[in-house]
């Protein structure tokens, strides 16, 4: 049997009818970036006020007796927010990788669909209108992200879904939720509205055991769900009628893998604010750092938990000033992408 | 002509430039006649042609007619800005604010707040369009980096992501400084309330440069909406016309901008409705859209004045609420050109 060649260096892994193929960079690149990612979890439950060793911090996690107040720090203190970064991160990097691939388009990312825009509108009214609790803004971010995703969809809605009328609708209702904000911002008490710009920049501060149990939870299922739909929309890249010509069944798997990526937004949004950027610039770092084609949702995923713990370990240890995790995010992110933009126009 | 469908095309395209022509006239008066100050039409029709300078004729002539300029001249800067960078990127989802130019307003505004205490438009002005220059020259750089031309990818990219990076600078800058949340909440709506002469006039004759090289890259933009090979084939020398779009969407959005403060969504929602009527051609698309971004956001405009009178709501929130619904319906009705 001769080898095709795939233009790159591919491993094959074969076992009886099965045949997996991985290209060789992507492989590296991902286990780099979950080196990454842990790394930047056990620094974010090292440091601190409190610094601990790294042998206190395992000790801590391993439920060692004589960790005493260290078991404190790390497991109620910082592990919320360390593990809140890297799912979180990963969730917003595979709704973008999600988005992107549906609509072909670089500047897709579950933004479009209103989420962010709709999950803030619900947040600022419960803070400007209502003086909620952290809990119940949770519940507004949430209960707005989704009527906002099932609003654009139903009036994107006729006979069948077509993408760019999505995306139109979409930018239309967002627009216009942002201008609500804009206003309510503009009518709410100076202290207040800071309040309510700086949750929507997006932060990690209030996250506790519960939201992330909860949160985590949530994204956790939906990635696994996300995994098994890779293959087809891999399919739908070439276009709908050749991924139907291949075997795919479109519209169910548009819808499904929608709302897969619209239930992930939502969730971290809901917890942690509307965090810009990460699902746009997560697939655009892979695919340059991989080299490949397309965007994968794996990777995408991986390297949006890097960026979130990277951002809010350099917000929580490096700035002398505190900032939401969000605008670092965009900041050093989006300067990263930035330099591999150039970087590869150079390779050409 | 033998083939059936050019003639009705050909009507359409007459039909709706004329309807938007009358849709815009009538809204400008509506703007002269609209105010919290109760004014009878009459008594407005009256000022406009005897201009007293007192009582009505004073706020006619003083308040409402350089608002209604104001309101006109950005509107088509917005508008013309919008159909250009679609066309240049050849995405349908991108706005004038694509470049960075309402980052970098946003940004030298923010400074000029916090550093050199400015508190009204007039001040912002030179702030704001220096801060929309200069961003747009990074992204063309880094967009055209390592090529003689653009590639239209690249440059979305870098836009996209610069204009990130800037906003989010801004929004620490804000959220460290009560001051300069205060002002920058305001200066982030987008109004033209207070804006008259004195913010129009000096920015004016860059507007109305970045007209008139839209014009002249009208006709080019079509060949290089085949792609840039086929373009290259017909005669269109890219890298010229892809500079002379850059500076023209500079100088209009970075204008508008300075005027008004960031306007979003009638620079990409006008160029989209009227490719729906006229068809692909960009030089009907900017002949519609001269006259119907204005139209757009004057009714934008008159509405914010109505709504809560004798208050009133800035321009650059009510914008979305009156077109986007326009939008929704109309991607609903037709089949949808994707550019």
């Amino acid at each position: 049997m001769t080898s095709v060649d795939f233009g790159r260096r591919t491993w094959v892994l074969r076992r009886g009818g099965l045949a997996l193929r991985w290209q060789a960079r992507t492989v590296i690149t991902c286990a780099l970036l979950a080196a990454a990612a842990l790394a930047a979890t056990a620094a974010a439950l090292a440091l601190g006020d409190f610094p601990l060793t790294p042998a206190q911090v395992w000790a801590a996690l391993t439920g060692d007796s004589r960790a005493g107040f260290a078991r404190i720090v790390v497991l109620e203190w910082r592990l919320p927010r360390a593990v809140a970064a890297v799912l979180f991160g990963a969730a917003l990097g595979a709704a973008g990788a999600v988005f992107q691939s549906l609509t072909r388009n670089a500047l897709a990312s579950p933004d479009i669909i209103g989420i962010s825009s709709g999950a803030y509108t619900g947040a600022v009214i419960v803070i400007i209108l209502v003086h909620g609790s952290y809990l119940q803004q949770t519940a507004g971010a949430f209960v707005g992200g989704i009527v906002t995703a099932a609003t654009i969809y139903l009036l994107a809605w006729r006979n069948g879904m077509q993408g760019f009328r999505l995306i139109i609708v979409g930018i239309a209702v967002s627009a216009m939720l942002t201008s609500l904000n804009t206003w309510l911002m503009l009518t709410a008490d100076l202290e207040v509205a800071i309040a309510a710009s700086a949750w929507g920049a997006g932060s990690l501060a209030g996250i506790g055991p519960r939201e992330v149990l909860v949160g985590g939870g949530v994204v956790l299922s939906l990635m696994i769900v996300l995994t098994a739909f890779g293959h087809p929309m891999r399919q739908m890249e070439l276009g709908d009628d050749a991924a139907r010509a291949t075997g795919t069944r479109t519209e169910p798997l548009r819808l499904a893998v929608i709302v897969i990526a619209v239930g992930l937004t939502a969730v971290v949004s809901a917890a942690a604010g509307p965090i810009a950027f990460v699902a746009l610039a997560a697939p655009q770092i892979t695919r340059r750092m991989c080299r490949t084609p397309g965007v994968a949702v794996l990777p995408a995923a991986l390297t949006g938990a890097v960026l979130l713990a990277g951002a809010e370990l350099v917000a929580l240890h490096v700035l002398p000033v505190a900032l939401p995790v969000g605008v670092v995010t965009v900041v050093l992110g989006g300067a990263y992408l930035l330099w591999l933009i150039v970087h590869e126009v150079r390779r050409r | 002509m033998t083939d059936g469908t050019v003639v009705p095309l050909r009507r359409r395209r007459v039909i709706g430039l004329l309807a938007a022509l009358a849709l815009l006239v009538l809204l400008l008066l509506a703007s002269i006649a609209v105010g919290s100050r109760d004014i009878p039409f009459a008594g407005v029709l009256d000022a406009l042609l005897h201009d007293t300078g007192e009582g009505d004729a004073y706020v006619v002539w003083s308040l409402r007619v350089p608002r209604t300029a104001v309101l006109l001249a950005t509107g088509i800067a917005l508008g013309v800005a919008g159909m250009l960078i679609q066309a240049l990127t050849r995405n349908p989802l991108a706005d004038p604010g694509i470049l960075g130019v309402n980052a970098g307003a946003a940004l030298f505004v923010a400074l000029g707040i916090a550093v050199f205490h400015l508190s009204s438009p007039g001040q912002y002005v030179w702030f704001s369009f220096a801060g929309a220059l200069l961003a747009t020259v990074v992204v063309y750089a880094v967009g055209s980096a390592g090529r003689g031309s653009i590639d239209p990818i690249q440059l979305t990219l870098a836009g996209v992501t610069l204009g990130s990076i800037l906003f989010g600078v801004v929004s620490a800058m804000t959220l460290l400084d009560r001051h300069t949340f205060e002002q920058m909440r305001n200066w982030n709506a987008g109004s033209v309330a207070s804006r008259g002469w004195d913010v129009l006039l000096p920015v004016l004759p860059f507007l109305v440069a970045g007209v008139i090289l839209a014009i002249a890259v009208a006709g080019p933009l079509n060949a290089i909406a085949l792609g840039d090979d086929l373009a290259t084939s017909l005669g269109v020398h890219i890298g010229r016309t892809q500079v002379i779009v850059v500076v023209a969407v500079t100088l209009l959005a970075g204008g508008a901008t300075a005027i008004a403060g960031p306007i979003g969504f009638v620079g990409l929602m006008a160029p989209h409705v009227v490719r729906w009527i006229v068809g692909p051609d960009q030089r009907w698309i900017l002949g519609g859209t001269l006259l119907l971004a204005p139209a757009l956001l004057t009714a934008a405009d008159v509405v914010g004045r109505t709504v809560m009178r004798p208050g009133e709501l800035p321009v650059g929130i009510v914008m979305a609420f009156v077109g986007a619904p326009i939008l929704v319906l109309l991607v609903r009705r037709r089949r949808v050109s994707a550019l």
